[in-house]
């Protein structure tokens, strides 16, 4: 906007207001209630003078939803999950920007297409997938008639599996490819010259050299950029880790919030909920803000 | 230092032709210039030599040796990009010794020979700078020592001096060759200007649509153009080019009354042919109106150079160029007579384009 006049900023600095207002309210009340007591918090309406009860109330949280190693699972989780897609989706931009192989945009579209197939629609398929990671290969195997071959000649009977319920990596491998990451990777590499890659390629860098020493480094403001959104994004994730992870050891902190919350007949105690909350909201916040001030050093340094 | 030899080589993409077919054989530690207005094919040519195009058909040979096959880091050429390609996120030093930490070279030696080759183009005070922080001479400057400190068999230069201003280009031009002359390396430059070429080149390569149009020295090409291409082509300003037809008193015709004459050697060949007829700005010379013998125009515009000044005339409705060296007091309008000295005109077949020369076998031999 080129507006210049004073009424026009006033009305829209009010405007902002308002909405930083009604975006902060909440977060507010979280915080306030987090603070009263059992009595306090259930008073209609709800006190908004903080109470004194912040820290009894956060260790009360801490231990009856084990957030420990729900935290630790957690971060894990994420960060494996974010990390992964970072390295993942790099490769395969790089391969479907600068290799020539045939099927390549085919293959592009296929990645390209899996962004209006969330985790949410192919749920089942995906558990059936993470209940034996080799199923699609026995799949295969039982089409191509290879299994019966294997029977018919040996006697014995192919069957390949391997679990990943209820582990690390069931929780995190399905969610580890994404479009969106090979997308904003693509369009990133498409904008580096060409030269550049003839000139690497001139002083003798293969193409894994110069992946490494140029791309690499070039687009370390965008891994910086995906990692904090997908390390954002795998922290909320509920339904997946709610549903692969049957064994409490794997839980994972968000899932956790359901123990937290009163149920209808139970004890009402929201300020424990809402301490809870206020925990596992946190490092999700550490990372956007630490990562936020590399991202705006990386923009600055490479000063396209 | 390599020769180099290209064989019939041709380039196409599916079924576009970019390169028809060229032959060209350069000398150990010679400069060439290939030259040739954009889309002319030169650059296509130099990155078949540099590894980085394939070839269609035919085959390239440093020292004897066949190149098609090979990688580009296996070719032994070392290139300079019209934009620099310098990587953007690599201190100048790490720019410069980036090949050499490809090939593996221990990290005291490549600091060695980072600094000394920095020193060649005057750079040593810029090694911990970023490209960013460098102005555009300087970023040239890096691209050459990227390519000078891999000490290659050959140096190509794909148009690296058209991204800097004109004064700067002629410094980088004079360094170019300096540069040259101190490393002897076999160096192909590829540009569109016609001025660069003219003072880098040991020998010229006219390129014209995917064809070499005339190979020669400097001196050969721009006194003895092979082609109405290389004629048009090379010099500045232009050469004048006028379509007529020789007649039978052995006068060169066009627009069915003006008369020009034609040297005496070539005239009784071509009684009756049309061509066309060439002559230099710089040949040609204003005389008073209505001076026997000089064609009569009318003055257009003048272009001052300081150093001399070019008269554009109006010539029945075709421009004429005449370079004069001193100061002329003519006003647009003025009328003014054109001299041209018979040994001064160059004549082209209208049908083919080549030169026709008094003595025909050595005007073949050239446009070969």
């Amino acid at each position: 906007m080129v507006e210049r006049t004073p009424l026009f900023d006033a009305i829209c600095q009010a405007i902002l207001l308002i909405g930083l207002l009604v975006a902060l309210l909440p977060f507010a009340i979280v915080i306030i209630a987090a603070t009263h007591d059992i009595r306090t918090v259930n008073i209609v309406p709800m006190p908004l003078m903080p109470g004194h009860d912040l820290m009894a109330n956060l260790h009360e949280a801490w231990v009856r939803a084990d957030l420990g190693s729900k935290l630790f699972n957690s971060i894990l989780f994420a960060t494996s999950v974010a990390a992964g897609k970072v390295i993942l989706s790099a490769m395969a931009a790089f391969s479907i920007v600068y290799f020539r192989f045939p099927g390549r945009s085919l293959l592009f579209w296929a990645i390209f297409i899996t962004l209006m197939l969330p985790l949410e629609v192919r749920i089942v398929p995906t558990y059936a997938v993470a209940a034996n990671a080799l199923a699609p290969f026995q799949a295969i195997l039982d089409l191509t008639g290879i299994t019966w071959l294997v029977r018919t000649v040996s006697g014995l009977q192919v069957t390949l599996q391997w679990g990943l319920l209820n582990s690390y990596p069931g929780l995190v491998l399905p969610l580890v490819a994404t479009a969106t990451g090979t997308f904003l990777y693509r369009q990133f590499f498409l904008t580096i010259p060409d030269e550049l890659a003839e000139a690497a390629k001139m002083d003798g860098s293969g193409p894994v050299r110069f992946f490494f020493d140029m791309l690499l480094p070039l687009s370390r403001p965008n891994m910086i950029a995906l990692f904090t959104i997908m390390f954002v994004w795998a922290w909320n994730q509920y339904l997946w880790p709610l549903l692969v992870t049957t064994d409490p050891k794997f839980g994972i902190a968000v899932t956790q919030l359901k123990l937290l919350i009163p149920s209808e007949f139970g004890l009402p105690d929201w300020n424990v909920a809402m301490a809870g909350t206020l925990i596992i909201m946190a490092p999700p916040l550490v990372v956007v803000i630490l990562m936020q001030r590399w991202f705006v050093r990386g923009l600055i340094s490479t000063e396209k | 230092m390599a020769s180099i030899g290209i064989r019939g080589v041709r380039k196409a993409y599916q079924k576009n032709a970019v390169v028809h077919g060229v032959d060209l054989d350069i000398a150990s530690g010679e400069f060439i210039v290939i030259l040739g207005p954009s889309g002319c094919g030169k650059s296509t040519l130099l990155r078949m030599i540099a590894g980085l195009e394939e070839i269609s058909s035919g085959e390239i040979a440093i020292d004897g040796i066949v190149v098609n096959q090979l990688e580009p880091r296996e070719r032994g050429c070392a290139m300079v990009f019209q934009n620099y390609a310098l990587y953007p996120h690599m201190t100048v030093a790490d720019n410069i010794g980036y090949a050499l930490k490809v090939a593996g070279v221990p990290k005291a030696e490549r600091r060695r020979r980072v600094e000394a080759t920095a020193k060649i183009v005057a750079l040593e005070s810029f090694l911990d700078r970023r490209p960013m922080a460098l102005s555009g001479g300087q970023r040239q400057r890096v691209a050459m020592a990227r390519a000078i400190v891999r000490e290659p068999k050959v140096f190509l230069f794909d148009e690296p001096l058209s991204n800097l201003d004109a004064k700067l280009r002629v410094a980088m031009r004079a360094e170019i060759r300096r540069l040259h002359r101190r490393l002897g390396a076999t160096s192909i430059f590829v540009t569109h200007d016609q001025v660069e070429a003219m003072t880098l080149g040991d020998r010229l390569v006219v390129m014209n649509a995917g064809r070499v149009e005339q190979v020669g020295a400097p001196a050969d090409v721009y006194n003895r153009p092979a082609s109405r291409f290389v004629a048009s082509f090379v010099g500045s300003p232009a050469m004048n080019l006028l379509e007529g037809a020789i007649d039978r008193h052995g006068v060169f015709v066009y627009d069915g009354e003006r008369r020009i004459e034609v040297p005496a050697a070539v005239e009784n060949r071509l009684v009756g042919h049309k061509v066309t007829l060439g002559v230099r700005a710089e040949a040609a010379r204003l005389v008073e109106a209505g001076t026997p013998g000089s064609l009569p125009a009318t003055v257009d515009f003048i272009e001052e150079l300081g150093a001399g000044r070019v008269v554009h005339t109006d010539f029945d409705g075709l421009s004429f160029a005449v370079a004069v060296t001193e100061p002329v007091a003519l006003a647009a309008g003025a009328a003014v007579g054109i001299a041209i000295d018979p040994a001064d005109i160059h004549l082209f077949s209208s049908e083919t384009g080549l030169r026709i020369d008094a003595a025909p076998a050595e005007a073949r031999a050239d446009s070969a």
